[in-house]
């Protein structure tokens, strides 16, 4: 779509309106992530004096190490934890606050509010919460019989992890849900009603695939945001450990850079990332394009 | 509705009541914690209501800092987190707004290329490139600076898609009656465009601030000193020791702190707040 009415007197003014935004996309996104590409073909000294080129190396050694399949696997696990229950929960309150409720306005306030809480204090918030050894919900916890700590364990802390992911992810799942729920026509269930299907048949026949578009956009959006926005969570909550059973792949370009020192290395794990965000970016817009024709 | 039963309002209210209790309990108890003094929270037997330390913790938190663990008030951390999330959101305003503006309302050589170059930032988020954009920040001399905490936030094409979106539903009719009056660019942009923008830029402005406020990795990466952290990452270093000597009450008012504004951005503004995630998102 373009506009038919423009200026079109002016030769110099668009590009001096263009260029502040053109300088700061070069010096700091074009730049920087053509060094990363750069750099992953690159092997540095300790000190960051030399550096020589080693072609595909870097990525051989990633490919070669353990550790990277591990934290592969620790960002499905974890992923498909978070997405799956975090669109669950926020589709179960959203469905509660559809109904012709008198106080939804206000639990819809209620429930929006952690959008607003930074992932590291969410971390923090459910950290102390849980917390071995002065966690209001340890406690009860032991008195269970379970042997609570998420500072050693690897199974709880990543419980731990997912759990105040989740918290802080119902939010916005359920603001979306509650719009795509608000927008499916009231006589297409008035219909199925007359049809004599009830709550729930009407719920899984015609209200959840006329929800699909909205699920699938929430879904490649709540992927995006466990592979980058939790990274507060992670290193407030257990800093990838115990035992690096929470390092997470984008966790890993973090302490591999600055803990291990290898930037070759990190370097071209986030390139192995930006490939996979790409193609996420890339279903998500075949998504937005059906939408239009939907 | 298609019928009405008593017992199914009774179930979805049972349902809410049990999810906002679910969401405000971890709040709740942080900030019941902000007000108790450090023996009552760490033996691990706190009550679940108020204590009487708040205004001492609070006091402490805010003026004096921790005395092991976290030397800086968090005063200070708090200001620079008001200066980086607002200057977070009204530059990538400004260069948006300016961008689109360019972008829509006139023809030029690379029109499209500078809009590709533009709208491929949405795919690489500042995470899976920290190293070198730190390098690129520290050769300008940025560490430790408020341009280096904003300036690589705001290169992102959300802002420019926004506002180009919003221009495109503004009738043509507009620009060509005051250019009837013998507007130019700059008059028309000032007394027709911006005025009608207003709405965007509020919900785009409330979007921003959130963004920026909640920033963790890269404030911690470029930030040596400790008077240039943000609250965000604060609460962390008050937590980095041995857990006895941590001084809980204190991070946990801290917490209370770094959620406070934007949490009372999205309730007080929760309309303009709905209108900017759901636009930007598009």
């Amino acid at each position: 779509m373009e506009k038919s009415a423009v200026f079109n007197s002016s030769r110099l003014l668009p590009y001096a309106l263009l260029a502040p935004q053109l300088i700061i996309t070069f010096v700091f996104f074009y730049w920087p992530a053509s060094q990363a590409v750069l750099q992953s073909f690159k092997r540095e000294d300790a000190f960051g004096l030399v550096s020589e080129f080693v072609g595909l190396e870097n990525y051989h050694a990633l490919f070669a190490q353990p550790e990277y399949y591990r934290a592969m696997l620790t960002t499905l696990v974890f992923s498909t934890l978070v997405a799956g229950l975090s669109l669950l929960i926020a589709l179960l309150f959203a469905t509660q606050a559809d109904k012709n409720l008198k106080a939804a306005p206000a639990y819809k306030t209620f429930m929006i509010w952690p959008y607003a809480v930074a992932p590291a204090v969410a971390g923090v918030l459910w950290f102390f919460i849980f917390h071995p050894s002065l966690g209001t919900l340890a406690r009860p916890l032991r008195g269970l019989g379970l042997d609570w700590n998420p500072l050693l364990n690897g199974n709880h802390a990543m419980t731990l992890v997912v759990m105040s992911a989740v918290w802080k992810q119902i939010a916005y799942n359920f603001l979306f849900f509650l719009a795509g729920l608000q927008s499916i026509p009231k006589s297409v269930i008035e219909a199925g009603a007359i049809d004599g299907a009830g709550p729930m048949r009407r719920f899984w026949t015609i209200v959840f695939p006329l929800l699909s578009p909205t699920t699938f956009f929430l879904l490649v959006v709540n992927v995006v945001y466990v592979f980058f926005d939790t990274f507060g969570i992670i290193d407030a909550v257990t800093g990838g450990g115990p035992a690096g059973a929470t390092t997470t792949m984008v966790y890993k370009v973090y302490a591999d850079g600055r803990l291990g020192g290898n930037l070759g290395g990190s370097a071209a794990q986030s390139v192995v990332l930006m490939v996979i965000v790409i193609a996420l970016t890339a279903v998500q817009f075949k998504y937005v394009e059906r939408k239009v024709q939907y | 509705m298609v019928e009405h039963r008593p017992w199914n309002d009774i179930i979805a209210y049972a349902i809410l009541t049990l999810g906002v209790f679910i969401v405000a309990f971890p709040v709740y108890v942080a900030m019941i914690a902000s007000t108790h003094d450090a023996a009552t929270v760490v033996g691990g037997r706190m009550p679940l209501s108020p204590g009487g330390h708040a205004l001492e913790n609070y006091y402490r938190a805010i003026f004096v800092g921790g005395s092991r663990t976290a030397p800086e008030p968090v005063g200070q951390l708090l200001l620079n987190s008001f200066i980086s999330a607002i200057g977070i959101a009204v530059g990538k305003i400004c260069i948006s707004i300016l961008s689109a503006y360019a972008v829509v309302y006139f023809r030029f050589p690379f029109r499209k290329t500078a809009f590709w170059i533009i709208f491929v930032t949405l795919m690489l988020p500042v995470e899976v490139r920290i190293y070198p954009t730190y390098k690129v920040v520290a050769d300008l001399r940025m560490l430790d600076t408020y341009a280096g905490l904003i300036l690589p936030l705001i290169a992102s094409a959300t802002g420019t898609l926004l506002f180009r979106q919003f221009f495109m539903t503004v009738p043509d009719e507009l620009l060509e009656a005051s250019r009837i009056d013998g507007a130019g660019p700059f008059r028309f942009f000032k007394d027709t465009l911006l005025p009608l923008s207003i709405t965007t830029i509020s919900a785009l402005f409330v979007i921003q601030f959130i963004y920026g406020w909640n920033q963790y990795l890269w404030p911690l990466l470029i930030t040596t000193q400790d008077s240039m952290q943000t609250i965000v990452t604060g609460i962390k270093k008050m937590l980095v020791t041995t857990d006895e000597l941590a001084e809980w009450q204190l991070a946990m008012a801290t917490a209370v702190l770094a959620m406070l504004p934007p949490v009372a951005v999205v309730i007080f503004m929760q309309r303009l707040f709905v209108r900017g995630l759901v636009e930007t998102e598009k």
